[in-house]
């Protein structure tokens, strides 16, 4: 999977830099575009995905999704502050300004990042135990709301400049552009997908290792 | 370079940094946790006697 996400990953960026049609509106600076939309859409993927988790958490009572759920929320803040950073970077290209309050889609953005940033908070103040899953799960599960408000604030919005490229006509993006779009989406969420996997191995390995230490003291 | 490419660059600059600073620590994590696995083991051959 690493391997796939190195090639998808550089693949895309080749496309977005080398071959992608220039904008005729915003010329290089759209190329951004390639980068921080696949961005934004895999933080809602892991946001979503830790939702998930959570929600099987409280179905079936396992406590393995605990650790799954957390580990998904961990990525959608790291891909949710990339989104953050490289949008402001964008905005500021394209608008002349780093943030605009009176962007619907953006302010949205922002609660929903915050949102997940305070369920650490919530998290490592509360005792280690299913009492700490159970509550976790809740939290996560409440911040998947947000995601499709989130997502659809900017067709709600009256008066922006976030533009609108995908409505109900279908990608408003040449061939060319869509095609390279979905690449560095593809490539995108196999990154996440392969970090997700890393971050959930050593995490399993730091709690066997830490029950291990445990029965050595004890026995 | 136009104003716009280097904010091209940089937000690529910052993405790749990104992962560069995620894979390190990554990479910090592992070697921990083979430190704590060989003392573990030595640990544990000690208690063996």
């Amino acid at each position: 999977m690493a391997v796939a996400a190195a090639v998808v990953l550089v693949t895309g960026v080749a496309l977005a830099l080398l071959w992608a049609p220039e904008d005729a509106d915003q010329g290089p600076s759209q190329r951004i575009f390639y980068l921080h939309v696949p961005i934004a859409l895999t933080a809602y993927a892991c946001f979503g995905w830790g939702a998930w988790k959570a929600l099987r958490l409280l179905w079936t009572g396992d406590q393995r999704y605990d650790l799954e759920s957390y580990t998904a929320v961990h990525m959608g803040t790291i891909f949710g502050t990339l989104t953050l950073v490289t949008g402001s970077i964008w905005a500021r290209t394209s608008w002349g300004v780093w943030w605009s309050w009176g962007e619907r889609q953006l302010v949205l953005f922002l609660i929903l990042f915050l949102f997940y940033a305070a369920y650490f908070m919530l998290r490592f103040s509360l005792p280690d135990g299913p009492g700490r899953a159970r509550i976790s799960a809740v939290y996560a599960l409440f911040g998947v709301v947000l995601i499709p408000i989130s997502f659809l604030a900017i067709r709600l919005a009256e008066n922006f400049i976030h533009p609108v490229v995908f409505t109900r006509d279908g990608p408003q993006m040449s061939g060319d552009m869509f095609f390279t779009f979905c690449v560095s989406l593809a490539g995108m969420l196999l990154l996440a997908g392969t970090l997700y996997l890393n971050e959930l191995a050593g995490k399993r390995l730091d709690l066997r290792l830490r029950d291990l230490r445990e029965s050595l003291e004890l026995g | 370079m136009s104003s716009g490419e280097k904010y091209l660059a940089a937000v690529y600059l910052v993405v790749l940094a990104t992962v560069l600073v995620y894979v390190a620590i990554i990479s910090a994590k592992l070697a921990r946790l083979e430190r704590e696995v060989t003392e573990l083991a030595e640990r544990a051959r000690e208690r063996r006697g």
